[in-house]
């Protein structure tokens, strides 16, 4: 066996290969450059943020590495494994939620995290204690049995949780994880998301757009407008570069300026729309 | 908060390295089709208003259109067969194509929903999982042969209730199911779009429906829908139906291989198209 193929899914990572090392990325929807050259990587265990406005690249970025679509140009390797020859291994190392609800609700908790540990042939012996395990630490054990169609929004967003960690990724992907949801929901799923990091030291890979979650959340970041990349570093550094007193949201200002406007050339339009339906469905 | 671990140590993660994990691919897709099965059928117990709903359809047909046409006389069926009897199988098939049509809808509505997009990022092969949501529409289906099959044998029907022939029906409605469960996929993966498709889906159902052996012999039809007939999967669906519960006439080895490769060709045609869902 290689060294590449003895890579263990939620085992620390290799040291010599990085989580994600993604160079020169181009992806480009019909005449919209999506993502226009776009480098970055992320160490093991850090917690890294890609930030920025609707349409900005981050979830084409985030579709690519996920290995849902190809890039016109460029690669992104994960571990070590390039996405487009090594799709099957990459999967197999991510736990991914997406930015749109993404649970089943005809089903219920349980059956939505064991359809996933079936997708990602957990042996059988092991399935149903790892799905009660998943479901436990998402504080889902009660309502495990229910249809997900009972859920509120800040429960099936930890369901989905579970669903990506039933794998016990190496790299955590999350979209958008808090979009739609109320603040209490959302400093929820951020409380689980930090317990997650300082039990497994997992690799986090997250978008959000809430500067204020991103600046306590993440050691690193990557600032994002119009597909590429117009500042990174940690959240004190790139404070500190607007002076004394400057909150993350100002770097936002500070790079985005008054450019959001024009946000619909870049696809926000689709953005914007998916968002409102995450929100409908969560009521 | 309680410390439940989440990840153990990398002793037992090691057990779960991908290398070991990820099945060879003749394994891999039995057991994708089998876990889309399992949730189909995990669907259908939660919510059974659809198999009453679905249930409606194929009676009215049976009584009112059947009864009617047994009556006026008017469709040559083989000597000894009733039309009723003869029609029963055509409602069958007819039955499942309407239920196959709707899961293009359904792809659609889970893209829509981000249900997709998660499970396209599992170690799931695209031939995979549009084989599994194919025979999905098949299990589905099969509840349409139990509702024609207890109403044949309330309107006294002579079927062959030969264990092996009623296994080969249920063969044949799901290989049926799968194709035309495929066909709506694939033109999902065209039009992108629910109101789309569902005007296209109302567009051709009706075609494939009438322009196949369903309702009456291909016989009567003209030439030219002879021809179609002949290229409409159902057609050979319903041929083989009809052999296996009323003895009549048929190509069995035809009909099963025809049904065969359009499911192998529909499930290609699906497949390909559906990164433009993912999109």
């Amino acid at each position: 066996m290689t060294a590449e193929t003895a890579l263990p899914a939620g085992a620390p990572p290799d040291e010599r290969q990085l989580p994600v090392a993604c160079t020169d990325l181009r992806v480009s929807f019909g005449t919209v450059q999506a993502v226009d050259g776009v480098s970055f990587s992320i160490a093991p265990g850090e917690v890294f943020g890609l930030l920025g406005p609707n349409g900005a690249g981050k979830t084409t970025t985030i579709r690519v590495l996920t290995t849902l679509i190809r890039a016109d140009s460029g690669a992104v390797s994960v571990f070590g494994h390039d996405t487009r020859t090594a799709a099957m291994l990459v999967r197999h190392l991510i736990g991914y939620l997406p930015q749109q609800l993404s649970a089943d609700f005809q089903l219920t908790g349980y059956e939505n995290v064991w359809l996933f540990a079936r997708l990602f042939d957990l042996p059988r012996g092991q399935r149903d204690q790892r799905v009660r395990e998943v479901l436990a630490a998402m504080g889902l054990d009660d309502v495990r049995d229910r249809l997900v169609s009972t859920y509120s929004g800040g429960m099936v967003r930890r369901l989905e949780l579970a669903q990506a960690l039933v794998n016990r990724p190496a790299l955590l992907v999350l979209d958008e994880p808090t979009i739609g949801l109320d603040p209490l929901a959302r400093g929820d799923v951020w409380e689980r998301v930090r317990e997650l990091r300082e039990e497994t030291g997992m690799t986090v890979l997250l978008t959000t757009h809430y500067m204020e979650e991103a600046d306590t959340l993440c050691e690193r970041i990557a600032l994002m407008h119009h597909g590429r990349i117009r500042s990174e570093g940690t959240p004190a550094e790139l404070k500190a570069r607007l002076g004394p007193g400057a909150t993350l949201d100002d770097v936002f200002r500070h790079d985005v300026g008054t450019a959001i406007e024009d946000e619909e050339m870049t696809g926000g339009g689709r953005d914007v729309r998916r968002t409102r339906r995450t929100a409908q469905r969560l009521g | 908060m309680s410390a439940v671990r989440v990840a153990p140590p990398s002793a037992s993660a090691d057990r779960w390295s991908p290398a070991t994990l990820m099945p060879p691919w003749w394994r891999l897709y039995p057991s994708r089709i089998l876990t889309f099965w399992l949730v189909e059928l995990r669907k259908i117990r939660h919510d059974r208003t659809e198999l009453y709903t679905r249930a409606v359809q194929p009676v009215l047909w049976l009584l009112i259109f059947g009864e009617t046409f047994s009556r006026i006389r008017a469709i040559p069926t083989p000597p000894g067969i009733s039309y009723l009897a003869y029609l029963s199988p055509g409602i069958m098939a007819q039955s499942a194509l309407f239920i196959a049509i709707f899961f293009g809808i359904q792809i659609i509505w889970e893209r829509d929903s981000g249900i997709l997009t998660k499970l396209m990022a599992t170690p799931t092969p695209r031939l995979a999982l549009i084989s599994g949501k194919a025979f999905a529409a098949g299990v589905r289906s099969v509840s349409q042969v139990v509702v024609i099959l207890v109403l044949s044998a309330i309107l006294q029907i002579h079927f062959d209730w030969n264990p092996l022939h009623l296994l080969g029906v249920a063969a044949a409605v799901v290989l049926g199911a799968a194709f035309f469960s495929c066909l709506s996929m694939t033109i999902a993966g065209i039009v992108l779009h629910r109101e789309r498709l569902m005007g296209v889906g109302q567009a051709i159902t009706m075609p494939l429906f009438f322009a196949s052996n369903a309702l009456y012999p291909v016989k009567v039809m003209p030439g030219w829908l002879q021809g179609l007939s002949a290229a409409n999967p159902m057609s050979y669906e319903v041929d083989a139906l009809r052999g296996m519960l009323l003895g009549t006439p048929s190509a069995l080895l035809l009909d099963f291989g025809v049904l065969a490769i359009a499911v192998v060709a529909g499930v290609a045609a699906a497949a390909a198209l559906l990164p433009r869902l993912a999109r």
